[in-house]
Protein backbone atom coordinates (compact mmCIF):
# COMPACT_ATOMS: atom_id res chain seq x y z
CA UNK A 1 0.00 0.00 0.00
CA UNK A 2 1.38 3.38 -1.02
CA UNK A 3 1.69 6.27 1.38
CA UNK A 4 2.43 9.19 -0.91
CA UNK A 5 2.44 12.72 0.47
CA UNK A 6 -0.11 14.80 -1.49
CA UNK A 7 0.61 18.41 -2.39
CA UNK A 8 -1.39 21.15 -4.10
CA UNK A 9 0.82 22.28 -6.94
CA UNK A 10 -1.34 24.71 -8.92
CA UNK A 11 -4.55 26.67 -8.66
CA UNK A 12 -6.51 28.97 -10.97
CA UNK A 13 -9.49 31.27 -10.51
CA UNK A 14 -11.45 32.82 -13.35
CA UNK A 15 -14.46 35.08 -13.72
CA UNK A 16 -16.75 35.50 -16.70
CA UNK A 17 -18.46 38.88 -16.68
CA UNK A 18 -21.97 38.10 -17.94
CA UNK A 19 -24.29 41.05 -17.23
CA UNK A 20 -26.61 39.98 -20.03
CA UNK A 21 -27.11 36.58 -18.39
CA UNK A 22 -27.74 38.09 -14.97
CA UNK A 23 -31.46 38.30 -15.78
CA UNK A 24 -31.46 34.47 -16.03
CA UNK A 25 -30.29 34.06 -12.44
CA UNK A 26 -32.96 32.41 -10.32
CA UNK A 27 -33.96 35.56 -8.42
CA UNK A 28 -34.07 38.05 -11.31
CA UNK A 29 -35.82 35.49 -13.50
CA UNK A 30 -38.66 35.20 -10.98
CA UNK A 31 -38.82 38.82 -9.87
CA UNK A 32 -38.60 40.40 -13.32
CA UNK A 33 -41.28 38.04 -14.61
CA UNK A 34 -43.69 39.01 -11.83
CA UNK A 35 -42.67 42.69 -11.75
CA UNK A 36 -41.86 43.72 -15.33
CA UNK A 37 -41.71 47.34 -14.17
CA UNK A 38 -38.41 46.57 -12.41
CA UNK A 39 -36.65 45.47 -15.58
CA UNK A 40 -35.69 48.97 -16.66
CA UNK A 41 -33.92 49.71 -13.36
CA UNK A 42 -32.29 46.28 -13.42
CA UNK A 43 -30.89 46.75 -16.90
CA UNK A 44 -29.76 50.30 -16.13
CA UNK A 45 -27.76 48.95 -13.17
CA UNK A 46 -25.67 46.42 -15.06
CA UNK A 47 -21.92 47.03 -14.96
CA UNK A 48 -19.62 47.57 -17.90
CA UNK A 49 -16.75 45.13 -18.44
CA UNK A 50 -14.27 47.86 -17.54
CA UNK A 51 -16.02 48.43 -14.21
CA UNK A 52 -16.08 44.69 -13.49
CA UNK A 53 -12.34 44.38 -14.21
CA UNK A 54 -11.43 47.42 -12.10
CA UNK A 55 -13.52 46.20 -9.15
CA UNK A 56 -11.03 45.53 -6.35
CA UNK A 57 -12.53 42.24 -5.13
CA UNK A 58 -12.34 40.84 -8.67
CA UNK A 59 -8.66 41.73 -8.81
CA UNK A 60 -8.19 39.78 -5.58
CA UNK A 61 -10.11 36.87 -7.07
CA UNK A 62 -7.73 36.62 -10.03
CA UNK A 63 -4.71 36.93 -7.77
CA UNK A 64 -3.53 40.45 -8.57
CA UNK A 65 -3.99 41.62 -4.95
CA UNK A 66 -3.95 39.78 -1.65
CA UNK A 67 -7.31 40.26 0.13
CA UNK A 68 -5.56 42.08 2.98
CA UNK A 69 -4.33 44.61 0.41
CA UNK A 70 -7.88 45.71 -0.40
CA UNK A 71 -8.51 49.31 0.62
CA UNK A 72 -11.28 50.24 3.04
CA UNK A 73 -14.75 50.04 1.52
CA UNK A 74 -16.52 51.17 -0.58
CA UNK A 75 -15.03 49.23 -3.44
CA UNK A 76 -17.78 50.13 -5.90
CA UNK A 77 -16.98 53.36 -7.67
CA UNK A 78 -13.34 53.23 -6.60
CA UNK A 79 -11.68 51.50 -9.54
CA UNK A 80 -8.30 49.83 -9.15
CA UNK A 81 -6.21 52.00 -11.45
CA UNK A 82 -3.72 49.26 -12.21
CA UNK A 83 -6.33 46.61 -12.94
CA UNK A 84 -6.14 44.41 -16.00
CA UNK A 85 -8.30 41.50 -17.06
CA UNK A 86 -5.45 39.02 -16.56
CA UNK A 87 -4.06 38.37 -13.10
CA UNK A 88 -1.46 35.93 -11.78
CA UNK A 89 -4.15 33.38 -10.93
CA UNK A 90 -6.62 33.84 -13.76
CA UNK A 91 -8.68 36.31 -15.73
CA UNK A 92 -11.94 38.18 -16.10
CA UNK A 93 -13.48 37.23 -19.45
CA UNK A 94 -15.87 39.63 -21.22
CA UNK A 95 -19.35 38.49 -22.22
CA UNK A 96 -18.76 38.41 -25.96
CA UNK A 97 -15.88 35.98 -25.50
CA UNK A 98 -17.86 33.94 -23.02
CA UNK A 99 -20.71 33.49 -25.50
CA UNK A 100 -18.10 32.17 -27.91
CA UNK A 101 -16.71 29.87 -25.24
CA UNK A 102 -20.20 28.52 -24.56
CA UNK A 103 -20.47 27.57 -28.22
CA UNK A 104 -16.94 26.14 -28.25
CA UNK A 105 -17.69 23.67 -25.43
CA UNK A 106 -21.25 22.88 -26.60
CA UNK A 107 -21.55 19.29 -27.87
CA UNK A 108 -25.33 19.33 -28.46
CA UNK A 109 -25.87 22.56 -30.44
CA UNK A 110 -27.71 24.05 -27.48
CA UNK A 111 -26.49 27.59 -28.07
CA UNK A 112 -26.97 29.58 -31.26
CA UNK A 113 -25.12 32.86 -31.82
CA UNK A 114 -26.13 35.48 -34.33
CA UNK A 115 -23.65 35.95 -37.13
CA UNK A 116 -22.27 39.24 -35.78
CA UNK A 117 -21.73 37.72 -32.33
CA UNK A 118 -20.16 34.54 -33.72
CA UNK A 119 -17.69 36.55 -35.78
CA UNK A 120 -16.84 38.95 -32.97
CA UNK A 121 -16.48 36.13 -30.42
CA UNK A 122 -14.30 34.00 -32.68
CA UNK A 123 -12.11 36.99 -33.52
CA UNK A 124 -11.68 37.92 -29.87
CA UNK A 125 -10.98 34.35 -28.74
CA UNK A 126 -8.48 33.88 -31.59
CA UNK A 127 -6.44 36.62 -29.93
CA UNK A 128 -6.78 35.10 -26.46
CA UNK A 129 -3.62 33.67 -24.85
CA UNK A 130 -5.36 30.29 -24.66
CA UNK A 131 -6.67 30.45 -28.23
CA UNK A 132 -4.94 27.27 -29.36
CA UNK A 133 -6.93 25.35 -26.77
CA UNK A 134 -10.33 26.65 -27.93
CA UNK A 135 -12.39 24.90 -30.62
CA UNK A 136 -13.03 28.05 -32.64
CA UNK A 137 -14.64 26.14 -35.53
CA UNK A 138 -17.59 25.32 -33.31
CA UNK A 139 -18.24 29.02 -32.79
CA UNK A 140 -18.64 29.53 -36.50
CA UNK A 141 -20.93 26.54 -36.84
CA UNK A 142 -23.07 27.83 -33.94
CA UNK A 143 -24.15 30.87 -36.01
CA UNK A 144 -27.84 31.04 -36.85
CA UNK A 145 -31.10 32.97 -36.71
CA UNK A 146 -31.29 33.85 -33.03
CA UNK A 147 -34.36 36.08 -33.40
CA UNK A 148 -36.43 33.27 -34.83
CA UNK A 149 -35.14 30.85 -32.22
CA UNK A 150 -35.69 33.21 -29.31
CA UNK A 151 -39.32 33.62 -30.34
CA UNK A 152 -39.97 29.93 -29.78
CA UNK A 153 -41.40 28.79 -26.46
CA UNK A 154 -38.88 27.43 -24.01
CA UNK A 155 -35.91 29.11 -25.68
CA UNK A 156 -33.87 31.57 -23.60
CA UNK A 157 -32.77 34.80 -25.27
CA UNK A 158 -29.20 35.79 -24.42
CA UNK A 159 -28.28 39.45 -24.55
CA UNK A 160 -25.02 41.33 -24.48
CA UNK A 161 -25.35 43.29 -21.25
CA UNK A 162 -28.38 45.53 -21.40
CA UNK A 163 -28.02 45.66 -25.16
CA UNK A 164 -28.95 43.59 -28.15
CA UNK A 165 -30.06 39.98 -28.51
CA UNK A 166 -26.90 38.06 -29.35
CA UNK A 167 -27.69 34.39 -28.83
CA UNK A 168 -30.32 31.87 -27.85
CA UNK A 169 -30.18 28.75 -25.70
CA UNK A 170 -32.60 25.90 -26.25
CA UNK A 171 -33.75 22.98 -24.17
CA UNK A 172 -33.50 19.44 -25.45
CA UNK A 173 -36.78 17.79 -24.45
CA UNK A 174 -40.29 19.19 -24.22
CA UNK A 175 -41.32 16.98 -21.31
CA UNK A 176 -38.14 16.79 -19.26
CA UNK A 177 -37.62 19.63 -16.79
CA UNK A 178 -34.03 18.53 -16.27
CA UNK A 179 -33.35 19.26 -19.92
CA UNK A 180 -35.15 22.62 -20.04
CA UNK A 181 -33.26 25.53 -21.57
CA UNK A 182 -32.44 27.26 -18.30
CA UNK A 183 -31.10 24.02 -16.77
CA UNK A 184 -28.96 23.19 -19.80
CA UNK A 185 -27.66 26.75 -19.99
CA UNK A 186 -26.74 26.59 -16.31
CA UNK A 187 -24.88 23.34 -16.92
CA UNK A 188 -23.17 24.63 -20.05
CA UNK A 189 -22.12 27.83 -18.29
CA UNK A 190 -20.63 25.70 -15.52
CA UNK A 191 -18.81 23.60 -18.08
CA UNK A 192 -17.43 26.65 -19.89
CA UNK A 193 -16.13 28.38 -16.76
CA UNK A 194 -14.63 25.17 -15.36
CA UNK A 195 -12.99 24.49 -18.72
CA UNK A 196 -11.57 28.00 -18.86
CA UNK A 197 -10.10 27.59 -15.37
CA UNK A 198 -8.65 24.15 -16.10
CA UNK A 199 -7.23 25.15 -19.49
CA UNK A 200 -5.58 28.18 -17.96
CA UNK A 201 -4.21 26.09 -15.09
CA UNK A 202 -2.59 23.55 -17.42
CA UNK A 203 -1.25 26.14 -19.84
CA UNK A 204 0.16 28.55 -17.24
CA UNK A 205 1.86 25.78 -15.28
CA UNK A 206 3.16 23.77 -18.23
CA UNK A 207 1.17 20.70 -17.20
CA UNK A 208 0.65 18.03 -19.86
CA UNK A 209 -3.14 17.45 -20.05
CA UNK A 210 -2.57 13.74 -20.57
CA UNK A 211 -0.72 13.54 -17.25
CA UNK A 212 -3.96 14.04 -15.29
CA UNK A 213 -5.36 10.70 -14.15
CA UNK A 214 -8.64 11.81 -12.66
CA UNK A 215 -10.88 14.87 -12.39
CA UNK A 216 -13.27 15.69 -9.57
CA UNK A 217 -16.04 18.20 -10.29
CA UNK A 218 -17.44 20.16 -7.36
CA UNK A 219 -19.68 22.84 -8.85
CA UNK A 220 -23.27 23.65 -7.91
CA UNK A 221 -25.05 22.50 -11.06
CA UNK A 222 -27.14 19.33 -11.32
CA UNK A 223 -26.38 17.59 -14.61
CA UNK A 224 -28.85 14.87 -15.47
CA UNK A 225 -32.25 13.98 -16.89
CA UNK A 226 -35.70 13.39 -15.42
CA UNK A 227 -34.83 9.86 -14.41
CA UNK A 228 -31.65 10.90 -12.66
CA UNK A 229 -31.56 14.58 -11.74
CA UNK A 230 -28.08 15.46 -10.66
CA UNK A 231 -26.67 12.34 -12.33
CA UNK A 232 -23.47 14.27 -12.69
CA UNK A 233 -20.02 13.97 -14.14
CA UNK A 234 -19.38 17.51 -15.15
CA UNK A 235 -15.79 16.48 -14.42
CA UNK A 236 -15.48 14.17 -17.40
CA UNK A 237 -17.28 16.60 -19.70
CA UNK A 238 -14.69 19.23 -18.78
CA UNK A 239 -11.84 16.73 -19.09
CA UNK A 240 -12.91 15.95 -22.66
CA UNK A 241 -12.91 19.52 -23.96
CA UNK A 242 -9.71 20.38 -22.06
CA UNK A 243 -7.84 17.53 -23.75
CA UNK A 244 -7.37 15.29 -20.70
CA UNK A 245 -7.56 12.19 -22.84
CA UNK A 246 -6.17 9.86 -20.18
CA UNK A 247 -8.45 11.03 -17.38
CA UNK A 248 -11.75 9.86 -16.06
CA UNK A 249 -13.71 11.67 -13.40
CA UNK A 250 -16.74 12.07 -11.18
CA UNK A 251 -18.49 14.81 -9.22
CA UNK A 252 -18.55 15.52 -5.50
CA UNK A 253 -21.74 17.09 -4.11
CA UNK A 254 -21.86 18.82 -0.75
CA UNK A 255 -23.45 22.21 -1.36
CA UNK A 256 -20.89 24.99 -0.85
CA UNK A 257 -18.49 22.67 0.98
CA UNK A 258 -18.03 20.47 -2.11
CA UNK A 259 -14.68 21.95 -3.23
CA UNK A 260 -12.99 21.34 0.13
CA UNK A 261 -14.55 17.86 0.25
CA UNK A 262 -13.23 17.26 -3.28
CA UNK A 263 -9.74 18.43 -2.29
CA UNK A 264 -9.74 16.00 0.63
CA UNK A 265 -10.87 13.14 -1.61
CA UNK A 266 -8.32 14.06 -4.29
CA UNK A 267 -5.58 14.13 -1.67
CA UNK A 268 -6.71 10.73 -0.42
CA UNK A 269 -6.57 9.29 -3.94
CA UNK A 270 -3.01 10.58 -4.33
CA UNK A 271 -1.90 9.50 -0.85
CA UNK A 272 -3.20 5.99 -1.39
CA UNK A 273 -1.47 5.69 -4.73
CA UNK A 274 -4.72 5.19 -6.65
CA UNK A 275 -3.85 8.17 -8.87
CA UNK A 276 -0.73 10.28 -9.13
CA UNK A 277 -2.24 13.53 -10.41
CA UNK A 278 -5.83 14.64 -9.83
CA UNK A 279 -7.53 17.84 -11.00
CA UNK A 280 -10.38 19.41 -9.02
CA UNK A 281 -12.64 21.70 -11.07
CA UNK A 282 -15.71 23.84 -10.49
CA UNK A 283 -17.61 26.09 -12.83
CA UNK A 284 -19.84 29.03 -12.00
CA UNK A 285 -23.41 29.12 -10.80
CA UNK A 286 -25.78 30.81 -13.25
CA UNK A 287 -28.65 30.43 -10.78
CA UNK A 288 -26.94 32.76 -8.30
CA UNK A 289 -26.50 35.67 -10.70
CA UNK A 290 -28.37 38.72 -9.45
CA UNK A 291 -29.47 36.88 -6.29
CA UNK A 292 -29.35 40.07 -4.18
CA UNK A 293 -30.11 42.58 -6.90
CA UNK A 294 -33.05 44.07 -5.01
CA UNK A 295 -30.78 45.14 -2.16
CA UNK A 296 -28.25 46.51 -4.59
CA UNK A 297 -30.83 48.60 -6.42
CA UNK A 298 -32.28 49.86 -3.12
CA UNK A 299 -28.80 51.13 -2.22
CA UNK A 300 -28.05 52.62 -5.63
CA UNK A 301 -25.44 49.97 -6.32
CA UNK A 302 -24.94 48.19 -9.61
CA UNK A 303 -26.05 44.58 -9.96
CA UNK A 304 -22.92 43.16 -8.35
CA UNK A 305 -23.65 39.49 -8.94
CA UNK A 306 -22.86 39.70 -12.63
CA UNK A 307 -19.95 37.25 -12.80
CA UNK A 308 -19.65 33.50 -13.06
CA UNK A 309 -16.66 32.01 -11.27
CA UNK A 310 -14.49 29.07 -12.14
CA UNK A 311 -11.73 27.22 -10.34
CA UNK A 312 -9.22 24.49 -11.08
CA UNK A 313 -6.67 22.87 -8.78
CA UNK A 314 -4.05 20.15 -9.20
CA UNK A 315 -3.38 17.72 -6.36
CA UNK A 316 -0.44 15.41 -6.94
CA UNK A 317 2.36 13.43 -5.37
CA UNK A 318 4.97 15.43 -3.49
CA UNK A 319 7.10 17.46 -5.89
CA UNK A 320 9.39 18.74 -3.15
CA UNK A 321 8.23 22.33 -3.41
CA UNK A 322 4.43 22.68 -3.28
CA UNK A 323 2.43 23.02 -0.06
CA UNK A 324 1.57 19.68 1.50
CA UNK A 325 -1.93 18.57 2.48
CA UNK A 326 -2.01 17.43 6.10
CA UNK A 327 -4.33 14.47 5.78
CA UNK A 328 -3.84 13.83 9.49
CA UNK A 329 -5.60 17.12 10.22
CA UNK A 330 -8.71 17.04 8.07
CA UNK A 331 -11.61 18.65 9.88
CA UNK A 332 -15.14 17.36 9.49
CA UNK A 333 -18.49 18.37 10.89
CA UNK A 334 -19.98 15.20 12.31
CA UNK A 335 -23.69 14.42 12.62
CA UNK A 336 -23.44 14.90 16.37
CA UNK A 337 -21.40 18.11 16.29
CA UNK A 338 -24.33 20.54 16.48
CA UNK A 339 -25.37 23.13 13.95
CA UNK A 340 -24.68 26.46 15.68
CA UNK A 341 -21.88 28.42 14.04
CA UNK A 342 -19.43 28.10 16.98
CA UNK A 343 -19.98 24.33 17.03
CA UNK A 344 -19.32 24.09 13.30
CA UNK A 345 -16.17 26.19 13.54
CA UNK A 346 -14.97 24.22 16.55
CA UNK A 347 -15.29 21.01 14.56
CA UNK A 348 -13.56 22.46 11.51
CA UNK A 349 -10.81 24.60 13.01
CA UNK A 350 -10.08 23.63 16.58
CA UNK A 351 -10.38 19.84 16.73
CA UNK A 352 -7.95 19.17 13.82
CA UNK A 353 -5.33 21.49 15.32
CA UNK A 354 -5.69 19.89 18.73
CA UNK A 355 -5.09 16.53 17.07
CA UNK A 356 -1.70 17.85 15.95
CA UNK A 357 -1.00 19.58 19.23
CA UNK A 358 -1.03 22.97 17.52
CA UNK A 359 -2.36 26.26 18.83
CA UNK A 360 -4.73 28.31 16.70
CA UNK A 361 -1.93 30.82 16.30
CA UNK A 362 0.07 28.17 14.43
CA UNK A 363 -2.12 28.89 11.39
CA UNK A 364 -1.11 32.05 9.53
CA UNK A 365 -4.20 32.42 7.36
CA UNK A 366 -7.69 31.06 7.90
CA UNK A 367 -9.73 31.00 4.71
CA UNK A 368 -13.38 30.70 5.55
CA UNK A 369 -16.44 31.66 3.53
CA UNK A 370 -15.12 34.74 1.80
CA UNK A 371 -18.33 36.26 0.46
CA UNK A 372 -17.90 39.88 -0.54
CA UNK A 373 -19.72 41.94 2.14
CA UNK A 374 -20.42 44.70 -0.35
CA UNK A 375 -22.68 42.17 -2.08
CA UNK A 376 -24.28 40.58 0.99
CA UNK A 377 -24.86 43.51 3.35
CA UNK A 378 -27.26 45.58 1.19
CA UNK A 379 -29.69 42.65 1.20
CA UNK A 380 -29.39 42.15 4.96
CA UNK A 381 -27.16 39.07 4.97
CA UNK A 382 -24.38 40.72 6.93
CA UNK A 383 -20.63 40.22 6.62
CA UNK A 384 -20.23 36.45 6.56
CA UNK A 385 -16.43 36.44 6.60
CA UNK A 386 -16.16 38.93 9.48
CA UNK A 387 -18.70 36.95 11.49
CA UNK A 388 -16.72 33.75 11.03
CA UNK A 389 -13.45 35.43 12.02
CA UNK A 390 -14.98 36.87 15.19
CA UNK A 391 -16.21 33.39 16.10
CA UNK A 392 -12.78 31.90 15.38
CA UNK A 393 -11.10 34.54 17.51
CA UNK A 394 -13.58 34.07 20.36
CA UNK A 395 -12.92 30.32 20.32
CA UNK A 396 -9.17 31.00 20.34
CA UNK A 397 -9.66 33.12 23.48
CA UNK A 398 -11.77 30.44 25.14
CA UNK A 399 -9.09 27.90 24.32
CA UNK A 400 -6.42 30.12 25.83
CA UNK A 401 -4.45 30.53 22.61
CA UNK A 402 -5.16 34.27 22.40
CA UNK A 403 -5.70 36.95 25.04
CA UNK A 404 -9.10 38.62 25.02
CA UNK A 405 -7.37 41.85 24.12
CA UNK A 406 -5.85 40.13 21.09
CA UNK A 407 -9.13 39.41 19.28
CA UNK A 408 -8.87 42.31 16.84
CA UNK A 409 -5.26 41.47 16.06
CA UNK A 410 -6.15 37.80 15.47
CA UNK A 411 -8.94 38.80 13.07
CA UNK A 412 -6.77 41.33 11.26
CA UNK A 413 -3.65 39.20 10.90
CA UNK A 414 -5.11 35.74 10.32
CA UNK A 415 -8.39 36.70 8.71
CA UNK A 416 -9.17 38.75 5.66
CA UNK A 417 -12.06 40.68 4.11
CA UNK A 418 -14.47 38.67 1.99
CA UNK A 419 -13.97 39.33 -1.70
CA UNK A 420 -15.63 36.50 -3.60
CA UNK A 421 -18.81 36.86 -5.62
CA UNK A 422 -21.69 34.96 -4.04
CA UNK A 423 -20.94 31.85 -6.02
CA UNK A 424 -21.08 29.93 -2.74
CA UNK A 425 -18.87 26.95 -3.50
CA UNK A 426 -16.05 29.17 -4.79
CA UNK A 427 -16.43 31.69 -1.98
CA UNK A 428 -16.10 28.85 0.51
CA UNK A 429 -12.34 28.95 0.93
CA UNK A 430 -11.22 27.43 -2.38
CA UNK A 431 -11.00 30.94 -3.88
CA UNK A 432 -8.11 31.59 -1.50
CA UNK A 433 -5.99 28.75 -2.88
CA UNK A 434 -3.93 30.83 -5.34
CA UNK A 435 -3.03 33.20 -2.50
CA UNK A 436 -2.41 30.29 -0.14
CA UNK A 437 0.01 28.67 -2.59
CA UNK A 438 1.88 31.95 -3.02
CA UNK A 439 2.03 32.57 0.72
CA UNK A 440 3.25 29.02 1.41
CA UNK A 441 5.96 29.08 -1.25
CA UNK A 442 7.28 32.56 -2.02
CA UNK A 443 5.64 34.17 1.00
CA UNK A 444 6.14 33.78 4.71
CA UNK A 445 3.23 31.62 5.79
CA UNK A 446 3.79 28.19 7.32
CA UNK A 447 0.21 27.01 7.50
CA UNK A 448 -3.10 27.91 5.87
CA UNK A 449 -6.46 26.41 6.74
CA UNK A 450 -9.36 26.20 4.30
CA UNK A 451 -12.79 25.90 5.93
CA UNK A 452 -16.11 25.39 4.17
CA UNK A 453 -19.71 24.88 5.20
CA UNK A 454 -22.55 23.33 3.25
CA UNK A 455 -26.24 24.11 3.82
CA UNK A 456 -27.62 20.59 3.50
CA UNK A 457 -30.98 21.63 4.94
CA UNK A 458 -31.75 23.52 1.73
CA UNK A 459 -32.37 20.17 0.03
CA UNK A 460 -35.09 19.31 2.59
CA UNK A 461 -33.68 15.90 3.44
CA UNK A 462 -32.18 16.68 6.84
CA UNK A 463 -31.88 19.69 9.11
CA UNK A 464 -28.09 19.42 9.21
CA UNK A 465 -25.31 21.54 7.83
CA UNK A 466 -22.00 20.03 6.86
CA UNK A 467 -18.47 21.29 6.78
CA UNK A 468 -14.93 20.27 6.03
CA UNK A 469 -11.53 21.81 6.51
CA UNK A 470 -8.08 21.24 5.10
CA UNK A 471 -4.73 22.24 6.55
CA UNK A 472 -1.96 23.16 4.11
CA UNK A 473 1.62 23.42 5.22
CA UNK A 474 4.82 24.74 3.64
CA UNK A 475 6.70 21.89 1.99
CA UNK A 476 9.49 20.76 4.36
CA UNK A 477 11.98 21.13 1.49
CA UNK A 478 11.28 24.86 1.43
CA UNK A 479 11.99 25.49 5.09
CA UNK B 1 -42.26 31.86 28.97
CA UNK B 2 -43.75 30.28 25.85
CA UNK B 3 -46.67 28.45 27.48
CA UNK B 4 -49.62 28.19 25.09
CA UNK B 5 -47.64 29.97 22.40
CA UNK B 6 -47.16 28.67 18.91
CA UNK B 7 -43.77 29.52 17.45
CA UNK B 8 -42.21 29.60 14.00
CA UNK B 9 -38.48 28.90 14.39
CA UNK B 10 -36.56 30.49 11.54
CA UNK B 11 -32.83 29.89 11.76
CA UNK B 12 -29.91 31.20 9.73
CA UNK B 13 -27.02 28.99 8.86
CA UNK B 14 -24.25 31.34 9.99
CA UNK B 15 -26.03 32.09 13.23
CA UNK B 16 -28.48 29.88 15.10
CA UNK B 17 -30.06 26.99 13.22
CA UNK B 18 -33.82 26.40 13.19
CA UNK B 19 -33.68 23.18 15.25
CA UNK B 20 -31.58 24.92 17.93
CA UNK B 21 -34.18 27.68 18.25
CA UNK B 22 -36.93 25.08 18.31
CA UNK B 23 -35.24 23.15 21.09
CA UNK B 24 -35.02 26.31 23.23
CA UNK B 25 -38.64 27.23 22.55
CA UNK B 26 -39.87 23.76 23.44
CA UNK B 27 -37.80 23.75 26.61
CA UNK B 28 -39.53 27.00 27.53
CA UNK B 29 -42.96 25.47 27.04
CA UNK B 30 -43.76 26.64 23.51
CA UNK B 31 -45.16 24.64 20.62
CA UNK B 32 -43.08 24.86 17.45
CA UNK B 33 -45.28 24.74 14.38
CA UNK B 34 -42.59 25.26 11.78
CA UNK B 35 -38.81 24.90 11.84
CA UNK B 36 -36.59 26.02 9.00
CA UNK B 37 -33.01 27.08 8.46
CA UNK B 38 -32.14 29.28 5.53
CA UNK B 39 -28.95 30.22 3.75
CA UNK B 40 -28.73 33.79 2.49
CA UNK B 41 -25.51 33.48 0.52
Amino acid sequence: MSNTQPVISASTQVLAHVPGMARHGSKPQRELASHPDREEAFLASLRSFEDAVAYGPHQVFVGALHPRQLPERPWVGVPDAGAGRFGPAGEVMPEIEFLGLLAAVDRFDLVTLDRETATAAATALAAHPLAKHFDLDRIDSAAGDTEALAAKPGVLPLYLGAGRLAAAARGDHDADESLAAHVLLENLAGKATATLALTRLLDANGIDPTSIDYVLGCGEEAVGDRYQRGGGNMAKAVAEVAGLTQASGADVKNFCAAPVSALVIASGLVASGVFRRVAVVAGGSLAKLGMKFEGHLRHDLPVLEDVLGGAAVVVEADDGRSPVVRLDAVGRHTVAAGGANPQVIEALAIEPLERLGLKMTAVDDYATELHNPEITEPQGSGDVAARNYRTLAALAVRKGDVERSGIDEFVRDRGMPGYAPTQGHLASAVCYLPHALARLTEGEAERVMLMAKGSLFLGRLCQLADGMSLLLERNPNRR
Amino acid sequence: MFDNKMVVALGERDGISGPAIAACVEAAGGKVVLTATECFV
